[in-house]
């Protein structure tokens, strides 16, 4: 038997349409199936993209920097500074040190004190910036050396505890990606079912048309177009109900975090509305292979 | 001619229908001197054999009845003319090609050619009878519509007009049967084969239905008639020149002149 084709799909065979008869029960299980599954998959992708989104802010967040402070009398920040680096430079995991000029330092202070800081005057620790290459330093084996060769160093790796809350960002995002396929072969089955029990509730039918010389790719496709439009506008509501449930959803506040994060942010709002055409395929391609199983066996 | 009210045979669609299916015509070319033709045939649904060294020539715009009492296997036979079963032995080989060697697309077209009206009729009762006369051309992928003129006089024909839009179960015994001739013959099939088709009707029915295949035969469709109806039998034997084959003991016999 020839396989279908999308176009011969599309383009609709008004003929063949209407030589199945309409069936109440299986069409409003794949609207059911469609329109539910397609709902949950709107939260699952969302949820992927959200976790996806904070994993990327805070791995890059991670990879920037981590920061030494140097907090020592006036006139030992020069030498102080000299051995950090010295130190640092044969740290393993630093890609990167450098001691922040003058100016780059105003600049940091100036939205809390303004331009006219006189930093020049002021005890103002010196900073140091530290880049860590791919592996990453051993920040307890850089403050024991610090410790003992450079006393007035702090190291300030507050950026490391996120490392697990992006590694967890990860899984969660894997959990979501996995549930999007759970439901679409969970959908997949359903409409298959919701098929097969068409197919086997039009044996009669299948016999009549059989007997008028119809083929069974004929036959097969007027099926699988039912239930993959079935699927499509089934899969259309749940969208819609899905994206009006995540609208729904308070706005993402600072103090929320995460959970307030949820929703969808700019061009992510294209992504559910490919889930319908999803569902189309998935239908598709499940009731194209029932189809196909069912005509041999009702051969 | 009462077939429509007209008073003219009013069967052009389906010439114009045939002369619209190149691939009929071409077939009609290299098919051979045969419609049908059975060698040395037999089959049995699993148990003994119900049909046994079968051999049958059917040349084109002959015209056949097939008796045999009930059970004899009368409906069985006509379904390995059309392919429905293959034969357990023997070869059936329909306008030149044996079934063994057909794949399900083949036998698909082989149904477009043979015009079969079903002992029990069988018809989509969602689609209105108009729309189950034009099954055939649907499923081959022609677009027809109610409108179609061709069809119009093919259910004139069939004096089916006041039924058109009615749904088969609406149907009277006799209308049925008519609607399921005018299904057979849509196509502009080569041959028709009849299971029965006076089963249920009245005698004028039974009449009516004998005229239209009759008819057909003389526009030089084979015809083939199974039925125990012995009077239908004699009632033909006037009108066109029918052999009578006789399905008795699992063979096939040619019925004498004692009808
Ligand atoms: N699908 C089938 N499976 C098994 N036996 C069948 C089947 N169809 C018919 N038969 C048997 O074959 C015999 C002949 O049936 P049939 O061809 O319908 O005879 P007829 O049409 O002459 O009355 C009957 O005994 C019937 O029970
Ligand atoms: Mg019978």
């Amino acid at each position: 038997m020839k396989l279908l084709s999308p176009a011969v799909l599309l383009r609709g065979e008004p003929q063949a349409d209407r030589v199945v008869p309409p069936t109440g029960f299986t069409a409003r299980l794949t609207l059911f199936a469609a329109a539910a599954m397609t709902f949950l998959a709107v939260f699952a992708l969302a949820l992927s993209l959200a976790t996806g989104r904070l994993a990327s802010n805070w791995s890059e967040e991670l990879a920037r920097s981590s920061t030494l402070r140097i907090s020592a009398p006036a006139e030992q920040v020069a030498a102080q500074t000299e051995a950090a680096l010295q130190v640092l430079a044969t740290t393993g995991g630093v890609a990167r040190a450098r001691a922040l000029s003058r100016e780059e330092q105003q600049a940091l202070l100036e939205p809390w004190f303004g331009p006219d800081l006189p930093v020049d005057s002021l005890p103002i620790p010196q900073l140091i910036e530290i880049i860590e290459d791919a592996q990453g330093y051993d920040p307890d084996g850089l403050r024991l050396r610090l410790a003992a060769e450079v006393p007035g160093a702090v190291l300030d790796d507050h950026g490391r505890w996120r490392r697990p809350l992006v590694k967890a960002a990860g899984r969660i995002r894997a959990l979501g990606l996995l549930s999007l396929l759970l439901i679409g072969g969970v959908m997949g089955a359903m409409i298959t079912l919701a098929a097969n029990s068409a197919l086997a509730a039009n044996g009669q039918v299948i016999a009549v048309l059989r007997l008028v010389g119809a083929r069974d790719d004929f036959i097969a496709r007027a099926f699988v177009r039912r239930f993959t439009f079935r699927a499509f506008w089934g899969a259309a509501l749940g969208m819609f109900l899905g994206l009006a449930a995540l609208l729904a959803l308070p706005e993402a506040q600072a103090e929320g975090g995460f959970l307030t994060g949820l929703g969808l942010r700019g061009w992510h709002w294209i992504w559910p509305f490919f889930l319908p055409l999803v569902a189309a395929m998935v239908s598709f391609l499940a009731t194209g292979a029932a189809a196909r199983r069912m005509l041999r066996r009702l051969a | 001619m009462w077939i429509g009210g007209g008073g003219k045979v009013l069967f052009p669609p389906c010439a114009a229908i045939a002369s619209a299916v190149p691939i009929l015509q071409k077939d009609k070319a290299v098919a051979g001197a045969y419609v049908i033709e059975l060698d040395n045939l037999a089959y049995s649904y699993g148990g003994g054999e119900l049909l046994s060294d079968i051999s049958l020539r059917l040349t084109p715009g002959s015209f056949h009845f097939l008796t045999g009492p009930s059970g004899a296997g009368k409906t069985t036979f006509l379904k390995l003319c059309y392919g429905a079963l293959v034969p357990t032995a023997g070869h059936a080989v329909l306008f030149g090609k044996d079934v063994r060697q057909m794949d399900r697309d083949e036998i698909a077209e082989i149904r477009r050619r043979v015009g079969v009206v079903h002992q029990d009729c069988q018809f989509l009762d969602h689609l209105s009878v108009a729309e189950n006369i034009a099954l055939p051309l649907m499923v081959s992928g022609r677009d027809v519509s109610a409108e179609d003129q061709n069809l119009k006089e093919l259910i004139a024909w069939c004096g089916l007009t006041h039924r058109a839009e009615a749904r088969p179960p609406e149907l009277s015994g006799g209308e049925r049967q008519r609607a399921a001739l005018a299904r057979a013959v849509i196509m502009s099939p080569d041959i028709i084969l009849a299971d029965e088709p006076t089963g249920n009707v009245d005698w004028e029915m039974s009449e009516r239905l004998l005229s239209l295949l009759v008819e057909l035969n003389r526009m030089g469709k084979t015809v083939m008639i199974a039925t125990h109806d012995l009077g239908l039998i004699r009632a033909a034997k006037t009108r066109v020149q029918a052999r009578v084959l006789r399905i008795a003991k699992r063979r096939l016999q040619l019925a004498g002149a004692d009808l």
